[in-house]
């Protein structure tokens, strides 16, 4: 309830991802247009859901607060579930968009790979993801209050922060984990995405139990994440080299002076 | 003196309805330099062929393009949201309403309040369609003075007037003590500036940044004196009648620019945002004996001495001419490309699009911006709501220009974005917003 609480929370929840924006995609403007698409895209699922959600509650019986928890629990799933299927359609779109683009012009090379493409647009999602969840949560923490004065968590705060920056992080590992999944036809690899994406919103009805909640969604995350790292094409020698600076290969394909 | 104010405030709307209309397609971005509509010898069209061959160019272009006009609309929505959510001014409901809009919201029964906003918008439409039909024929009895003269005072008013009562605003807002006399010596070097770098030369940063500026003024403005539901419909209505008016073949719109065309004229940018003229600093050599106006090379706002002496072009034509043909500027740049010298321009395509910028009609910043902040304002201090607009907006802008590079054919940029804004604003607010407050309250995340 302090600017301290307000930058604090900010910067954790998305440090990560302005970063990722700022030194990868903000100079890259095709990549920004993908980026706010993929926003876009997440926010359409999203309005289908609520409208789904929401005309549920209408058609329910709002006294009950076991029945209207129900019905959350299932906007959740459904959320999830329709997310996925969001950048499915994404993936389809920015395929017929590539393959438009090929045709119309006498280069070989598109101007973005389809992995660019992936993380781009995984960030994208995860972007509109932690904003949707967390902007409103920062602006009341400028304001008047105190923290679980009822008797709830006193982390709320900071439990949301990381909570953001590990979806947001998530978002893009999925991304681009489900678009090398579906390039190379490897549905068992989106079954597993869809799957990770649903455990970690399950497990979010934990919540305050934050131990349940955080831990393993950034375990998730971590994984994920190492997944997403082999699925772009890392490796452990890879690595190594990127950080030695020593990868030559690397430097001349992207036209860039030792 | 509210009547007085009033007075202002309509001479001032009239002026900016007034261009508005004029330029409430915005956006003509065409990537290519294809403009081929403005009185282009047909020698051009060899040149655009050979643009075909490179596509991938061209996206990367178009692209910078988008980026070139997602940045101000940006900033001037960053900057209408920041004065909403801090200055209450702008929110507080004084009672006060435009002289166009007469009827009161505050009525008893909702079917009341409809027709009253119905009325309202109607009265606001139809002041906008006459002064576009005005400016028509002003433009066609080549009484440019008079664009000029009506142009000039609109931004007088704007950049002095508008901007003293929003300074005063914030200053109530953060409590800060000012003196008159410093206070007129801010506001008096800020608007002199501002008319210096708009209707003559300046850096083209601080132009751009006037531009955004009184644009985001203006939606201020609107944003306070326009009721709610008012609001909404002429949003809707003024997106309906920019694609009529760009694309009916009898559309006000439609005949200035063929005016302009036939009569070869350049335009008069000083109502519109224009990212480009800094090639001109590079290019100076070659192109100084061919531009007998420009005789600075340091100065990125050649186009707008050029236009001074051809005698004004209205904001809004420049407008109109903005969004029908895109490039205006630059299509002189191709003029003179072709005219010119191609020895000294042995790749002739990178460059051309990397100079060629990209110019948006005010209008449409202040159309955006006014959804935007009248999302944040009436949102239930909501900032879903603020964002799902944004996004909106900038996908919809994102869209017009693309449909502009396919069909390479003048389009309204105003009914695709304001409707998505639409759309998107009153979805979020009504479904969004309730899931998204129950997930918050329990913590769970999607």
């Amino acid at each position: 309830m302090t600017t301290a609480v307000f930058f604090g929370c900010t910067f954790i929840a998305f440090g990560p991802a302005a970063a990722l924006f700022l030194f990868t995609i903000a100079r890259d403007p095709l990549r920004v247009i993908f980026l706010i698409a993929g926003a876009f895209f997440w926010l359409v699922s999203l309005l289908l859901s609520s409208l789904v959600w929401f005309i549920a509650v209408q058609a329910s019986n709002k006294e009950s607060a076991s029945q209207q928890k129900g019905l959350l629990v299932f906007g959740v799933v459904l959320s999830v579930l329709l997310q996925e299927v969001f950048r499915f359609a994404y993936y389809k779109l920015l395929k017929k968009a590539n393959q438009g683009l090929l045709a119309l012009s006498q280069e070989d090379t598109m101007p973005i790979s389809v992995r660019q493409l992936a993380y781009v647009s995984g960030l994208g999602f995860g972007f509109m993801s932690g904003s949707f969840s967390v902007v409103n949560i920062l602006a009341d923490s400028l304001g008047p209050g105190t923290v679980g004065i009822h008797g709830d968590s006193q982390h709320y705060f900071i439990s949301s922060a990381f909570m953001t920056m590990a979806i947001i992080l998530l978002h893009m590992f999925w991304g681009v984990v489900f678009f090398e999944a579906c390039e190379k036809q490897k549905w068992l690899s989106v079954a597993v995405v869809v799957g990770s994406h649903l455990f970690v919103s399950c497990m979010t009805f934990l919540n305050p139990q934050y131990e349940g909640s955080l831990i393993p969604a950034y375990l998730v995350t971590l994984l994920m994440g190492g997944w997403a790292f082999f699925c772009a094409g890392g490796s452990l020698r890879n690595l190594k080299l990127c950080l030695t600076c020593k990868d030559k290969d690397f430097l001349l394909a992207n036209h860039r002076s030792r | 003196m509210a009547d007085e104010y009033h007075q202002n405030n309509v001479s001032s709307e009239d002026t900016e309805t007034h261009c508005r209309p004029a330029e409430p397609g915005g956006a003509a971005v065409h990537v290519q330099g294809d403009t081929e509509l403005n009185g282009q010898p047909p020698s051009t069209r060899v040149i655009q062929a050979e643009d075909d061959d490179d596509e991938e160019l061209t996206l990367k272009y178009g692209a910078k393009h988008v980026i070139m006009l997602f940045v101000p609309v940006t900033l001037c929505m960053v900057v209408v949201v920041a004065t909403i959510k801090s200055v209450s001014f702008y929110t507080q409901n004084d009672g006060q309403q435009l002289i166009y809009t007469p009827f009161r919201e505050d009525t008893e029964t909702v079917g009341q309040r409809a027709l009253n906003s119905i009325l309202n918008a109607a009265i606001m439409i139809s002041v906008i369609v006459v002064m576009t039909l005005i400016l028509v024929l002003l433009y066609k009895y080549r009484c440019y003075k008079v664009i000029h003269g009506w142009l000039f005072i609109s931004s007088l008013l704007l950049l002095f007037f508008f901007s003293f009562i929003y300074l005063g605003e914030v200053f109530k807002t953060y409590n800060v003590a000012m003196d008159y006399l410093t206070l007129a010596v801010i506001i008096w070097n800020f608007g002199v500036v501002g008319m210096i770098c708009i209707h003559w030369k300046g850096p083209l940063r601080l132009q751009q940044a006037y531009l955004i500026m009184i644009s985001a003024l203006m939606a201020l403005v609107f944003i306070k004196y326009l009721p709610e539901w008012t609001a909404w419909l002429i949003l809707a209505v003024i997106s309906v009648y920019d694609l009529l008016a760009v694309l009916c073949p009898k559309g006000p719109l439609r005949i200035l620019v063929e005016t302009a065309q036939e009569r070869d004229e350049p335009i008069f940018p000083a109502l519109i945002y224009s990212s480009t003229m800094v090639w001109l600093v590079g290019m100076a050599d070659g192109r100084e004996n061919r531009k007998n106006k420009s005789s600075e090379p340091e100065s990125p706002a050649v186009p707008d001495q050029q236009a001074e002496d051809d005698g004004g072009f209205t904001t809004s034509w420049v407008g109109q001419q903005q969004h029908q043909l895109g490039n205006l500027q630059s299509t002189e740049d191709t003029r003179r490309e072709i005219q010119g010298m191609p020895s000294a321009r042995p790749s002739a395509n990178p460059s051309d699009d990397e100079e060629r910028g990209v110019k948006l009609g005010l209008g449409d910043f202040i159309f955006y911006s006014m959804l935007v902040g009248k999302a944040s304002a009436a949102a239930s201090g909501d900032w879903n709501t603020t964002l799902a607009c944004f996004v909106a907006i900038l996908i919809g802008l994102c869209l017009t220009l693309l449909l502009l590079a396919i069909f390479k054919k003048a389009l309204p940029a105003l009914p695709i974005s304001i409707t998505f804004g639409l759309v998107f604003y009153f979805a979020t607010d009504n479904l969004v917003r309730p899931f998204m407050d129950q997930l918050a309250v329990h913590q769970f995340y999607i």
